[in-house]
């Protein structure tokens, strides 16, 4: 699966692609599970950009949950933005819209958690016209 | 196999509708109805049936226990929760007390919800009444025998007057009862818990109750598509959400509406029946549930539409005719 991630200050956007269903699973599992760690650069908390996500089973929603328990644990924060209509429906008929933050937007959800973050990743990006 | 008949579909402990829920049912339906021209009775069962389950039925009821008419001359049911109770006094109704009958039960476990109603069971008491109990687990025949025990019990199991025999079924091998094919499987829950597959004049049923599914490995998922293979109807327990199934309540030994879609869609199986409900879930729960559900397979359709139901009591699944 494709998975590309970019550090804001002291907050990791995580960037799958594609269909997260069982087959890919554990390749999903290995790549964010690294990224929760503070040495990664998350130390507040970490956002999954599911922009470019099609679709999300039970399984890549328990991937989810990993992540969201391994964050808290250690008094960070994870959350969602960019939900797709169907897989926003998906997070809300499993109930996992009260596992984890949603926001509408990746600048929505750093801004939350981190100040820091959210102007790094606006200054990253250019304007909207 | 011809149809299925819910006559228990609750889990853990059976629930009633009260007398305030049932009135406030009716002043819903009432007003419902100003300004309609009901005179006819069929406007009548019309509107009725415009109304949603939750306020002109109700999921019930009682536990575990589903009936398999396989088109031979014995009753084939599934658990023996408070569902039996009712079962056997239609059984009685049906045939007379004095014409004895076989009856092939399958047990998902021996957890109380799904024993507790063969006390009640009146074939039971009656001579010349076959009753042959099938399942995987050592301690089955104990457990039912426990249950009628002093201080639980006043009639000890011993006062039955039926020929009860025991089977301990292996699962993964295919066993021949009542012109079916039945195979079993190991499910994950506390004790352990075994699910049916039944084959008969090409239609399969599969009753997959008290199963949690970890999510955690390929093995567990693929083991349980090949179970519901192309099966006909699945019933399945969709007691909790996926996020408290994989959460708060992992380890509790119960699956959700979610894994359900999956394990079918992959299965190519043509019919899912939510089964167990959570005994704390209200009508308007368990309706928005079955609705969820259908939308969550609707959006996620890759191959033909999987029909989904809500298991009630009551409830009698039709299974096409044969090929």
């Amino acid at each position: 699966m494709e998975i590309t991630h970019r550090a804001y200050a002291d907050v990791v956007v995580v960037i799958p692609a594609g269909r997260l269903d069982h087959t890919v699973a554990d390749d999903f599992e290995r790549s964010l599970l690294p990224l929760v760690d503070p040495a990664a650069g998350s130390s507040a908390g970490v956002v999954l950009d599911f922009t470019r996500v099609d679709y999300i089973s039970s399984v890549g929603l328990r991937v989810v949950l990993i992540a969201a328990k391994a964050a808290r644990a250690r008094g960070a924060r994870i959350a969602v933005a960019g939900l797709r209509p169907v897989v926003s429906e998906i997070f809300a008929i499993s109930r996992f819209n009260g596992v984890v933050e949603i926001f509408p937007t990746v600048a929505a959800a750093l801004a939350a958690i981190s100040p820091g973050a959210g102007v790094a990743y606006a200054a990253a990006r250019p304007p909207e016209s | 196999m011809k149809r299925v008949r819910f006559w228990g579909t609750r889990g853990s402990l059976p629930v009633a509708l009260t007398a305030p829920a049932l009135r406030a049912r009716i002043v819903a339906a009432v007003r419902g109805a100003r300004g309609r021209a009901l005179a006819a009775d069929a406007d009548v069962e019309a509107y009725i049936d415009s109304l949603g389950f939750d306020v002109a039925g109700t999921f019930g009821g009682h536990t575990s226990c589903v009936e398999i008419e396989t088109g031979g001359p014995d009753y084939v049911l599934c658990d023996l929760g408070s569902g039996v109770r009712p079962f056997g006094q239609a059984a009685i109704a049906k045939h007379g007390a004095a014409s004895p009958r076989t009856y092939h039960v399958f047990m998902s476990h021996v957890h109380w919800d799904h024993i507790m109603g063969l006390p009640f069971f009146v074939p039971a008491y009656i001579p010349r009444n076959r009753i042959v109990i099938y399942g995987g687990h050592e301690e089955l025949e104990f457990a039912l025998r426990r249950q009628m025990e002093p201080p639980s019990f006043p009639v000890p199991f011993g006062t039955f007057k039926a020929d009860i025999e025991f089977v301990r079924l292996a699962p993964g091998v295919r066993h021949d009862v009542a012109g079916m094919t039945v195979t079993t499987l190991l499910q994950r829950h506390a004790g352990d818990s075994y699910g049916y597959r039944f084959e008969r004049d090409g239609r399969t049923v599969v009753y997959s109750t008290d199963s949690e599914h970890t999510l955690a490995g390929p093995e567990e998922m693929q083991a349980f598509v090949e179970f519901f293979r192309g099966a006909d109807l699945v019933v399945f327990d969709a007691m909790y959400s996926l996020a408290d199934s994989i959460s708060v309540k992992a380890d509790w030994g119960h699956s959700s509406n979610i894994v359900g879609v999956e394990l079918c869609q992959l299965a190519r199986a043509a019919h899912l029946c939510l089964f167990h409900h959570e005994p704390a879930s209200e009508d308007a729960a368990i309706a928005k549930l079955l609705g969820d559900t259908r939308r969550l397979e609707e959006i996620t359709r890759t191959g033909p539409p999987l029909r989904i139901s809500a298991a009630y009591d009551g409830l009698e699944i039709v299974l096409a005719d044969s090929p």
